[in-house]
């Protein structure tokens, strides 16, 4: 034989009639010492399956653009083998993985190349969404329905009976479950363009496998999306069957119990000679100097308003029920500090995202840098509900102001000495306005009008940040001009009392 | 630029993107649903790729084969969702593949709840996943840096080919502060040794396979040079009035901002308490820490947890001074007059005496 591996054989007037395709390494030089053969047993399905995957690779001159995800399990070193981009996966990740190389490059060719363990076992949610997002990847299953790597485990295509290491009387489906049909099960699925189980039982079985690797490679360079071919393969030497007869096997036991066939072939649906609608390329990225725009972060700073406080402290809790805008007006004041050139945090006690629960923020405004953004004692409460009210009070500052967002307070509630406390049904005027749910801006009016350490222009600047839509824009400057009025009656009438009260 | 008023959780995708990022893969998750919300409305504009993943588990693994591919690639999630990343982050790991992960801590263990806690400093900071290796960790304490730590989490990422992490707490990811971002953004080429689908990186492999005793310990070894490097190199921290200080609190995310807010107080009181707020966790501030033994008495670490950093500053300080520990979890965060009392007793119990004398009495000031 040594005579016949020419350097030249054309040369030498032979004929090329069958030769090792180009995507297979001619040594496996990441093997270790033994570079000359695979890893796999004597008989193995993975010889077969490698060589047919090389072989259509070769023919739709794929190798350059193609990157294997090897997975986990008997073929896990495939990288040994494929002269193509390699990756190695995690247990059952395989799909995922291809997902984030396929993205990442659509115009390469991504195979992930799994076993029945890796696929449908460990990996079952990866491969059902993948194939559920119609990734535009080529899938290679071999079902040999058996762990091999791992010493002969059941898999979850072992047959109802089948004695394995852990079905030591046998696959018992009580214990153990059905055998798993993935093509079957894929098939449910809207996305796949292309399922078809084969098997390497014979030369026969194998030219028409050879025929489905070649057909699930050619869609996914024509981009038509999700192709999974199932490979029912012999594995010998945990089958404890000498080749033929694992072989036959495979003929006569695995293929009644997954038959083959076609289960899906979305190309065989539409006329001869036209392909299937690609998926669509993602749009070409925008130059780098038009991405601050897109992330909207670049507006010019605007000059402050002349306005501007020269100190300010305010640390403020907004409190009531979700729904009543707590967040959005604290956002409102945090905008409007900022507006004014001042440091500023909001920072929400976030729950569970639902309405009707108590909802409150804690806000700061300072000259200064802000330390804690937690607002534990605030010189500002606005209270929307009277539970935020009764858990607040008790610890607003000395000096403090509290709004109360109803015309008096209840009964039973003293106002602590030193605090300023103002009662004005917000929500009530909101409703005049037409929309109870700008309470929480006629508060901000009210605050205000009650203190003097935000300029109006600041808030309105915020509020037009704030609030996206026009409507509702124009509903909130109503609501605090409203807001605004009324503070400043109630606060007027409050003196002319206690000036009566003097006199 | 102006700075923008932006939830910090928003902003680690702002400043991703402008560093390069161009795929998110996640899974929606409280307190870190708008990083990955953030990421469906901006990556796809940006040229980059924004998938939902099935689980955790499937988004790491799509992580894992973007970075592999060249691109910059970054995830995010919370203690249950990192839990289940950490399988992927061991192959990134070992692959010696960059990428980002983001971690908002919550409450554990188990499902526990959605506020604030940072009880997942040892499964992100010493390594929550399989074999020798470390994540690089960064942990921002307010939405600027965010932005800032998130940015120098890719560089980080790309120089030393590891996964790094950035652990901010729930209140963090919520809050929202004016933020600078970077005016310019950048797009590196993809590593020489990333698998692209070309002739020139065919022979490319990702793989953290490595089968030989000898192979495998040579590629341990290799790694842990890494993380030396980076201990070396890439210590980042905080000092605030440590100078002059009897008694340094250490904390990190928004404990450190309630720390600052006690070292104002605690000064005032005329008590020389200093911060040290480690940025990065992973390599730890052991020297800065070391240096401070030499005047300071005792150290305080303040933490959202039973006590987890607190063995960092102990392995620090190798005993040199005495390290105490006071930590609030459940989402509870250490009050600032809550750590203000520990730190009147903990003064009293060192004899520790105020800067000023005419100090009025703690009942006066604080009765």
């Amino acid at each position: 034989m040594a005579e016949l591996l020419l350097d030249d054989p054309v040369a030498a007037g032979f004929e090329i009639v069958h030769e090792r395709p180009h995507s297979f390494y001619p040594e496996f030089f990441r093997k270790g010492d033994l570079k000359d053969q695979t890893h796999y047993c004597p008989g193995c399905g993975h010889g077969i399956a490698h060589k047919l995957v090389a072989e259509a690779i070769d023919e739709l001159g794929l190798q350059d653009r193609t990157i294997l995800i090897s997975p986990v399990g008997c073929s896990v070193f495939a990288y040994y083998y494929l002269d193509t981009g390699n990756v190695q996966a995690a247990h059952g990740r395989a799909p995922a993985v291809a997902t984030g190389v396929k993205r990442a490059h659509p115009e390469s060719i991504v195979v992930s190349y799994q076993g029945d363990g890796d696929l449908a076992a460990i990996g079952m949610a990866e491969i059902l969404h993948a194939a559920n997002r119609g990734e535009n990847i080529t899938v290679f299953f071999i079902n040999n329905a058996i762990y091999g790597m791992t010493g002969g485990q059941m898999a979850p295509t072992t047959l109802l009976g089948q004695k394995s290491t852990t079905t030591p009387y046998g696959r018992d489906h009580y214990n153990d479950g059905y055998p798993v049909k993935v093509c079957e099960l894929l098939a449910t699925l809207e996305a796949p363009v292309y399922l078809e189980r084969v098997a390497l039982g014979n030369a026969k079985q194998i030219n028409a496998a050879l025929r489905a690797i070649r057909k699930a490679l050619r869609y996914q360079t024509e981009r038509a999306g999700f192709s999974l071919v199932e490979i029912l393969s012999p594995c010998p030497t945990i089958w404890k069957l000498d080749p033929v007869a694992a072989q036959k096997r495979v003929r006569e036991v695995l293929v009644p119990a997954f038959p083959l066939g076609v289960y899906r072939d979305r190309g065989a649906e539409i006329p001869k000679g036209e392909t299937l609608p690609p998926r669509p390329l993602p749009a070409p990225p925008p130059p780098l100097d038009a991405i601050p725009g897109l992330l909207d972060i670049d507006e010019q700073t605007p000059d402050p308003p002349a306005a501007r406080p020269a100190q300010a402290d305010l640390r403020i809790r907004v409190a009531g029920f979700g729904g009543q805008g707590v967040l959005m007006l604290g956002e409102v004041l945090a905008e409007a500090g900022l507006q004014l050139g001042l440091e500023v945090s909001w920072l929400p006690s976030y729950g569970p995202e639902m309405r009707s629960g108590t909802s409150n923020c804690h806000v700061r405004i300072s000259s200064q840098e802000v330390d804690s953004p937690l607002v534990a004692r605030p010189n500002v409460l606005l209270a929307l509900n009277e539970p935020s009210l009764r858990k607040f009070l008790p610890t607003v500052e000395v000096g403090g102001w509290v709004l109360y967002n109803h015309h008096q307070l209840p009964a039973d509630i003293a106002v602590p000495e030193g605090i300023h406390l103002l009662p004005l049904a917000c929500s009530e005027l909101a409703d005049s306005l037409g929309e109870t749910r700008a309470g929480n801006i006629v508060m901000l009016g009210a605050l205000l009008a009650a203190t003097d350490g935000l300029p109006i222009e600041a808030i309105h600047r915020a509020l037009a940040l704030c609030v996206k839509s026009a409507r509702w824009l124009e509903i909130d400057r109503r609501a605090l001009a409203t807001g605004q009025q009324a503070a400043r009656e109630a606060l007027s009438n409050r003196s002319q009392e206690v000036r009566r009260e003097i006199q | 630029m102006a700075k923008q008023l932006i939830k910090g959780n928003e902003a680690i995708v702002k400043s991703a993107i402008l560093a390069g990022c161009r795929a998110f893969y996640g899974y929606p998750i409280t307190p870190a649903s708008e990083i990955a919300e953030a990421a469906a409305r901006y990556f796809p504009s940006a040229g980059g790729t924004f998938v939902q993943a099935e689980s955790e588990v499937a988004a790491i693994n799509m992580v894992y084969g973007a970075s592999a591919a060249g691109v910059r690639a970054m995830t995010a999630s919370s203690g249950p969702g990192i839990s289940l990343m950490q399988e992927g982050i061991s192959y990134l790991a070992g692959a010696e593949l960059p990428c980002v992960i983001a971690d908002i801590t919550r409450g554990g263990p188990g499902l526990g709840n959605i506020f604030p806690e940072q009880s997942d400093y040892f499964q992100v900071v010493k390594n929550g996943g399989h074999g020798c290796y470390r994540t690089l960790v960064l942990a921002p304490h307010s939405c600027q840096e965010m932005a800032g730590l998130t940015a120098l989490a890719f560089e980080l990422a790309h120089r030393y080919r590891t996964p790094v992490m950035v652990m901010a707490d729930g209140f963090i990811g919520q809050m929202m502060e004016p933020v600078e971002f970077a005016s310019t953004a950048k797009l590196p080429a993809p590593p020489e040794w990333a698998v692209t689908g070309t002739a020139e990186t065919r022979r490319n492999l990702a793989s953290s396979i490595q089968l030989e005793a000898d192979q495998m310990e040579a590629h341990v070894r290799k790694l842990e040079r890494k993380y030396r490097l980076a201990a070396e190199e890439e210590v980042r921290c905080e000092h605030v009035e440590t100078n002059d200080a009897d008694l340094v609190l250490v904390g990190y995310g928004v404990v450190a901002r309630v720390l600052k807010a006690v070292v104002r107080e605690a000064r005032a009181e005329g008590l020389r308490v200093g911060l040290l707020r480690p940025i990065t966790l992973f390599p730890f501030p052991v020297l800065p820490l070391r240096s401070l033994a030499h005047r300071a008495r005792i150290f305080l670490s303040v933490e959202m947890s039973t006590g987890m950093m607190v063995e960092d500053v102990r392995l620090a300080l190798n005993g040199a001074r005495p390290v105490e520990f006071f930590g609030r979890c459940g989402g509870n965060v250490p009050a600032t007059d809550e750590v203000l009392r520990v730190v009147r007793e903990l003064a009293i119990r060192e004899g520790l005496r105020p800067l000023l004398t005419d100090v009025p009495s703690l009942e006066v000031c604080h009765g």
